[in-house]
């Protein structure tokens, strides 16, 4: 017996918690649209409403129910559901310990179970936008303290005593008067049938009495298996009968298949089959983007079947798509006015009256994820029922876009949620689990569609590649009087949308129209720039070229007048206040600003303490610099110092980096510490290596050996991450992606002090050995 | 008909002899630890030990471990405790983990090769497994304490 027997309804929590049934996920994320309801959290303190998060807002808000959550057997073992998907954020541990954590549940009696995409069930599944611990820490805690609450009232009965006279303490419940006491094991089935308490009667632990919350002591739970090879990924999974298939795509964003030879592949030993995949028409949102399938029973024969055959295709009109020409574009673009979004004092003016203007144009070229995990998918369609087997970080999304491409009801499809090989925001589209499902319906037989990494660079959803160009006016003091900054960038919204030439909301409020110094004269603007491929989300998103724009500029700011960094991007700051941009319908990652304003006190104390433990001003030999940076993204704060060694032939090391992170009420901080120093690596990759380039259309890159990443011989020698102490009330805010901004800047502002040399478009690549 | 000794026993396969021994071992033999990333030695994580050297299962056909003994991460240990899995886990090197089965492979063979290695040592020899994630400062330390005494 457990509490799983009735998850059909929201019980209690009806008051405070509306479930909005929203069709069209992606285009709602993707244009940043907003509609629906608001959840009223409670706090981290012990009962107040204190803050409000978006968590509502998104596609079919939150659950807050302990029968839909948690299980108690009868041999003490507490299930746990973990409703996420985890690619390495650690948040299919996160979630339940904090279900644990106000349960009093014993951890190491604790199993977590991956929840199948069932949003219904379980409210919101997109782990994305640096949003789970955000979303869903007090509504996990309200989990734990309903079943809590539910397993004392359960004792209390047995023992005939009032429920206030007992107590759950570590996995049992605790009647101190007579010295009894009960297992939760003991109590599952009577637990099971108390009614779900209201939320305004829970109790809620003092945070003084937490054992796991915020302590970084529990180790994650896939810990074991993936140290031993038993860790289940979306590749590793196998069913009888099944097959193994690859795809041969249109090379060209848009392009189709003109016709195919399948002869020689067929020769191959092992291929079994050749086969046609529909394609969607250009922007196809997430639909595949069609070609030629070859099915093999391994993938090692499909793969080599695939390089068999012959193909030729209609590159339609994206077949001229060229890096170095399309660069060129971005930049004159962005020396003309463009649609003003954020517009305070007169900037142009301003710019016209200064006494010196310093101007900064960057580029930032297209980037491929890259996850360890190639994107891979099986499926198993059978009559009017599927079932799939996939690493997706939006198994809701991947549910509803599976029913609609095969044309059944939503509630015949089941989607389980495997392990993810790394995700970086690539596996929140499901292309490659709606080609496994079309395949596997053809041919009446489960199937894997393994993509390649050449698939995975050439077909991928890239990160846009922008120009991002500022004019900063001083006047005669060296007081930055005007600011200017104007953003050319293919949007999002285009692989929703044809003609698309502005970007979404969600991406100007990165880091552009929520710029957050105290300057008079303020305009940001948006320039037009059409796509010419399929365009993403990628860890941080647009807070790579934003933060590496702005920061390099306070950079160039100080070198122009003889300051040091950190000043100056204090001075730039300005004083401790709640920013409020003049911008139409602000976004704010979907955070009501009431909860989540732009706090430059907290801005400057990351900023400080950074300075403080990364020992700002230290002397460092001789050919190495120190860089800073700061940037507010997933409403987070985060400032980072990198230094930097350039030895005379340009050849650059990273010697030790240093972050300050505030994430206001946080969980996990062992798990903070492994995103930062990962999110330092994913910075000096694309600050070092990072770029897609086209020709006549098609990716020019392929593998690792032309789109690299850093290695451990390249890596930083020593990262340290410093987590800012909460406030009793702050919200918890984003941790997987805020750290990927500021590093690209502080690198960049470090090799000028090493070298002089001001770097202004990435990747650095070989420019330091001119 | 070529054998080849994986994990301790013996198996068989009839079919290409030019098949990818990683598209064996996880498609043919059912040992998914071996990971996909590259299929082109360029990032480690199929890495498997074939006698006593590491090699990329991607990139070597089954005929070319015809005969010899090939050591998977399932079979690097009965129960998972071999030093280096254990200085895993006490580092907590991994986030999504999926590279992790090649690191080890690696770091084991390192450690066969040359029982102490240095800080410059570990970071050359690990340099051809790349992690997207980024642990390789919880690597570094995880080899080193591995090599140390865990």
């Amino acid at each position: 017996m457990n509490f799983i027997d009735n998850h059909r309804k929201l019980r209690g929590f009806e008051k405070h918690i509306r479930v909005e049934k929203v069709s069209r996920r992606s285009i709602l994320k993707g244009l940043g649209v907003t509609g629906g309801f608001v959840l009223a959290a409670p706090v981290m303190s012990r009962q107040a409403f204190a803050y409000e998060t978006g968590a509502g807002k998104m596609p079919h808000g939150v659950v807050v129910d302990p029968r839909v959550f948690v299980s108690v057997a009868p041999d003490g073992i507490v299930t746990i559901v973990g409703h996420r998907s985890e690619m390495g954020t650690g948040v299919r541990t996160s979630l339940p310990l904090i279900v644990a954590e106000e349960m009093e549940a014993d951890w190491s009696r604790v199993k977590v179970q991956q929840a199948h995409g069932d949003e219904v069930k379980f409210g919101n599944q997109d782990t994305d936008g640096s949003r789970s611990t955000r979303h869903y820490l007090m509504p996990m805690r309200q989990i734990g303290a309903s079943a809590r609450t539910m397993l004392e009232q359960a004792a209390a009965k047995r023992w005939g005593v009032p429920a206030t006279e007992v107590k759950a303490v570590n996995h049992e419940v605790v009647h101190s008067a007579s010295g009894r006491k009960l297992g939760f094991g003991e109590l599952a089935a009577d637990a099971a049938k108390e009614s779900v308490p209201s939320i305004e009667g829970l109790k809620l632990k003092d945070p003084k009495d937490f054992r796991y919350l915020g302590k970084g002591q529990v180790g994650i739970v896939d810990l074991h298996d993936i140290t031993t090879g038993k860790a289940h990924y979306g590749a590793d999974v196998r069913l009888p009968g099944m097959k193994y298939a690859v795809i041969a795509r249109p090379p060209v964003t848009g392009g189709k298949l003109v016709k195919f030879e399948p002869d020689e592949a067929l020769k191959v030993p092992g291929v079994e089959k050749v086969m046609q995949v529909r394609g969607w028409p250009w922007p196809s949102k997430f639909q595949p983007l069609g070609g030629v399938a070859v099915i093999a029973r391994n993938t090692g024969a499909a793969i080599k079947g695939r390089d068999a055959l012959k193909l030729t295709w209609d590159d339609g009109p994206n077949g001229k798509y060229e890096s170095v020409a399309y660069r060129k574009e971005l930049e004159e673009a962005s020396r003309k006015p463009g649609l003003v979004l954020r517009q305070e004092g007169d900037a142009d003016a301003a710019l016209k009256g200064a006494d010196k203007v310093i101007v900064g144009e960057y580029y930032i070229p297209h980037l491929a994820h890259v996850s360890m995990e190639p994107p891979v998918a099986v499926a198993d369609v059978k009559g009017d029922k599927a079932e799939i087997w996939a690493p997706v970080q939006s198994p809701g999304g991947t549910r509803e876009d599976v029913a609609k491409t095969l044309g059944i009801p939503e509630a015949n499809v089941t989607v389980n949620v495997t392990l993810l090989g790394g995700g970086f925001g690539r596996k929140s589209k499901c292309d490659f689990t709606l080609e496994a499902a079309l395949l596997s319906k053809e041919l009446g037989a489960p199937v894997k569609v393994q993509w390649t990494r050449e698939d995975d660079i050439h077909n991928g959803f890239l990160h846009t590649v922008s120009v991002e160009r500022i004019e900063a006016g001083l006047d005669k003091s060296g007081k930055v009087i005007a600011w200017r900054h104007r953003s050319v960038a293919p949007s999002i919204a285009s692989t929703f949308a044809a003609g698309t030439v502005h970007q979404a909301p969600f991406e100007i409020g990165m880091g552009l129209v929520d710029m957050p110094f105290e300057i008079a004269n303020i305009s940001c603007e948006n320039p037009e720039a059409a796509a010419h491929t399929r365009i993403g989300w990628f860890r941080s998103v647009s807070n790579i070229p934003r933060a590496f724009a702005v920061q390099s500029m306070v950079g160039e700011i100080a070198q122009a007048t003889g300051r040091d960094q950190k000043d100056m991007l204090l001075e730039l700051i300005g004083s401790p206040r709640i920013v409020k941009p003049n911008v139409k319908d602000l976004w704010n990652y979907g955070e009501p600003q009431e909860s989540y304003p732009i706090d430059t006190a907290r801005l400057r104390k990351v900023v400080e303490l950074v300075a403080e433990k990364g020992e700002w001003g230290r002397k460092v030999p001789k050919g190495h610099g120190l860089g800073i940076a700061v940037h507010r993204s997933f409403v987070s704060y985060i400032a980072t110092i990198v230094e930097v060694a350039v030895d005379d032939k340009g050849k650059l090391t990273v010697p030790r980096v240093d972050t300050a992170i505030d994430c206001g009420t946080y969980v996990n901080p062992e798990r903070i510490a492994s995103q930062i120093e990962g999110a330092a690596i994913m910075g000096l990759s694309l600050a070092k290596y990072g770029e897609i380039t086209f020709k006549d259309g098609k990716v020019q890159q392929k593998n690792f050996d032309d789109f690299q990443v850093v290695r451990m011989d390249d890596s930083p020698v020593l990262t340290n991450v410093y987590i800012v102490p909460p406030g009793p009330d702050t919200p918890p805010s984003g941790v997987g992606e805020p750290g990927v901004p500021p590093f690209a800047p502080a690198l960049i502002n470090a090799i000028f002090a090493a070298t002089g040399k001001r770097i202004r478009a990435l990747p650095i690549g070989k420019q330091l050995e001119a | 008909m070529i054998k080849v000794k994986i994990n301790g026993q013996e198996q068989s396969w009839d079919g290409d002899p030019d098949l990818p021994l990683l598209w064996f071992l996880r498609d043919e033999a059912g040992l998914t630890g071996t990971k996909y990333g590259c299929g082109q030695a360029l990032c480690g994580a199929c890495t498997v030990i074939v006698d006593k050297e590491a090699v990329r299962a991607c990139i070597t056909s089954v005929n070319d471990v015809a005969g010899r003994e090939v050591t998977t991460i399932e079979g690097l240990h009965p129960n998972g405790d071999h030093p280096v899995q254990k200085a895993w886990r006490q580092v907590n090197v991994p986030q999504c983990g999926f590279c992790q089965a090649g690191q080890i492979m690696q770091a084991a063979a390192l450690l066969m090769e040359n029982p102490k290695p240095s800080h410059d040592q570990i970071r050359e020899a690990m340099s051809g497994n790349i992690c997207r994630c980024g642990c390789y400062q919880r690597i570094e330390n995880a080899v080193h304490l591995a090599s140390t005494g865990v």
